[in-house]
């Protein structure tokens, strides 16, 4: 029987890294992230688990501790927000070149400039182009769930890819919630013993990591490297099946909520989800309009073709931004949806909104106001630009 | 030899996970004398041995044996000329070229 619990996002977090006891967590604190290894720390202290704790002086060296420990042979994490992982931003690369499958548990939060500790996906979305898999959650079950599947998919031998656990600040890791935690005999024998075939420590082998690799090298090693991102996607389904058959809470690359008959479609990543689907149920139950849901799960690898395919009945589709890129043109998820439904040659009309950035509240209404949007371009083929906003105060 | 297993002609399949290098000492086998645009020539009437030259060499490119040193290893040195500069003989001069 599942273990009934109230948590919070970090909790979750933590309590999934307690369940797996990994071998190294080398962190430096930065709010909202701050209680993860915070609440980790405390359970090594009180001797519930064996873990290496490394206090270092900087996110640059927590990294760079990680991924040391990682290519040693060790199972390695971190947990960091924000600025903390723009410092590690040089390490974020080489982890994903190296090929080391470290589990990083961010809670998103605007990059400074202005200074702000929100709920923003800024730091992740600068970090899509690193070689990391990114996974969302729009709630603290989900993120806790999405923990447990982390290792198991970034140490699969078709993968070993750093995995990047991402969840809202504040408004997830935070917020206390209802969850149904997993067993702890169950956890280890779904998560399993970290066997690395290479790794620097190993008595007999010789090896070398990261080595200087010149042009005639550098294309070779970054297709090879896109191979395991490719490689991925099949892993992470075969995760969440068998993730299915222990808890029966069911994952793919994304969630598609009332689309089965849905004409108008919004794309949204994290918790703001959980809004529009309070909205998605009220308009069905008041007004009849067929309204649904794509909730991205899996950002990278990136599925455009599933994501084109479950958008491919709708009219209308509104992609939602919680990270600006200054384009001046769409937001990350904005282009990279556009650029699946073009390839697809779809029809439906598209608008892409920036909401939510710097922790701003979405209500309720706001996705009611996006779908009415949505209808009206639907009818009249008019869509103002490649981009708009909800909840931004104008002249 | 780790090239006659991933070289400049290998195709990305051939390459490891991560470009990790499963052997030791690799870089014996990276010529990287091709580099140089000066060329350090030893003038061995000149030298007495003092070997001062060789602790210096950042690439280990002067060979000793037998308390003596001998040709430079052409294959590693990059042509820095710190071996001239801190030679009290001028048993080493610097040319221009490789």
């Amino acid at each position: 029987m599942a273990i009934r619990e109230r948590l919070s996002g970090n909790e979750a977090v933590a309590y999934a890294i307690k369940q797996i006891n990994p071998d190294v967590m080398p962190a430096f604190p930065i709010t909202p992230s701050t209680e993860i290894p915070q609440y980790v720390a405390n359970y090594i202290a009180n001797g519930e688990i064996d873990t290496e704790f490394i206090h270092v002086e900087s996110e640059h060296s927590a990294m760079s501790a990680t991924l040391g420990a990682s290519a040693a042979g060790a199972r390695a994490l971190t947990a960091t927000s924000s600025c903390g992982m723009a410092l590690m931003w040089e390490e974020l690369y080489v982890a994903a070149s190296d090929r080391l499958p470290i589990v990083l548990a961010l809670v998103n939060r605007a990059l400074t400039g202005p200074i702000n500790i929100n709920a923003d996906h800024s730091d992740s979305m600068g970090a899509r182009d690193s070689g990391w898999i990114q996974i969302y959650a729009e709630s603290n079950q989900e993120v806790y769930d999405n923990f447990l599947q982390a290792f198991p998919i970034a140490e699969h031998k078709d993968v070993m890819l750093p995995v990047m656990i991402c969840q809202d600040g504040f408004i997830t890791s935070h917020g206390v919630e209802n969850i149904l935690l997993v067993e702890d005999d169950k956890v280890k024998e779904f998560v399993g013993e970290y066997e690395p075939e290479h790794y620097l420590l190993h008595p007999t082998e010789k090896m070398a990591v990261g080595p200087y690799a010149v042009s005639n090298y550098y294309m070779e090693t970054k297709r090879a490297q896109r191979q395991a991102m490719l490689n991925a996607k099949q892993v992470i389904l075969d995760m969440a099946a068998k993730f299915e058959q222990m808890t029966g809470r069911k994952y793919g690359f994304f969630e598609e909520y009332r689309m089965e008959d849905a004409e108008y479609a919004i794309v949204i990543i994290g918790s703001a989800a959980g809004t529009c689907k309070a909205a998605i149920e009220e308009i069905r139950a008041t007004t009849g309009k067929k309204v649904g849901l794509l909730k991205i799960r899996v950002f990278r690898p990136f599925p455009e073709e599933e994501i084109a395919q479950a958008l491919s009945h709708v009219k209308a589709v509104a992609i939602m931004d919680r990270s600006e890129m200054f384009a001046g043109s769409c937001g990350p998820l904005g282009a990279e949806v556009r650029a699946a439904l073009f390839q697809a040659k779809s029809q439906a009309e598209v608008v892409n909104y920036f909401y939510g950035l710097g922790g701003r509240d979405i209500t309720v209404q706001d996705f009611m106001q996006v779908y009415d949007n949505l209808e009206n371009i639907a009818n009249t083929h008019v869509v103002t630009g490649m981009y708009d906003y909800i909840g931004l105060r104008e002249r | 030899m780790i090239q006659d297993r991933i070289n400049e002609k290998s195709p990305w399949q051939d390459i490891t996970e991560g470009n990790k290098i499963f052997e030791a000492a690799t870089s014996k086998e990276f010529c990287t004398g091709e580099w140089r645009t000066f060329t350090p020539v030893f003038h061995e009437e000149k030298c007495k041995q003092c070997l001062l030259c060789v602790p210096v060499c950042p690439d280990s490119s002067i060979p000793v044996k037998d308390c003596k040193r001998g040709e430079f290893d052409y294959d590693h040195c990059k042509g820095c000329g710190i071996c001239a500069k801190v030679c009290p003989f001028d048993a080493i001069t610097m040319r221009e070229g490789k």
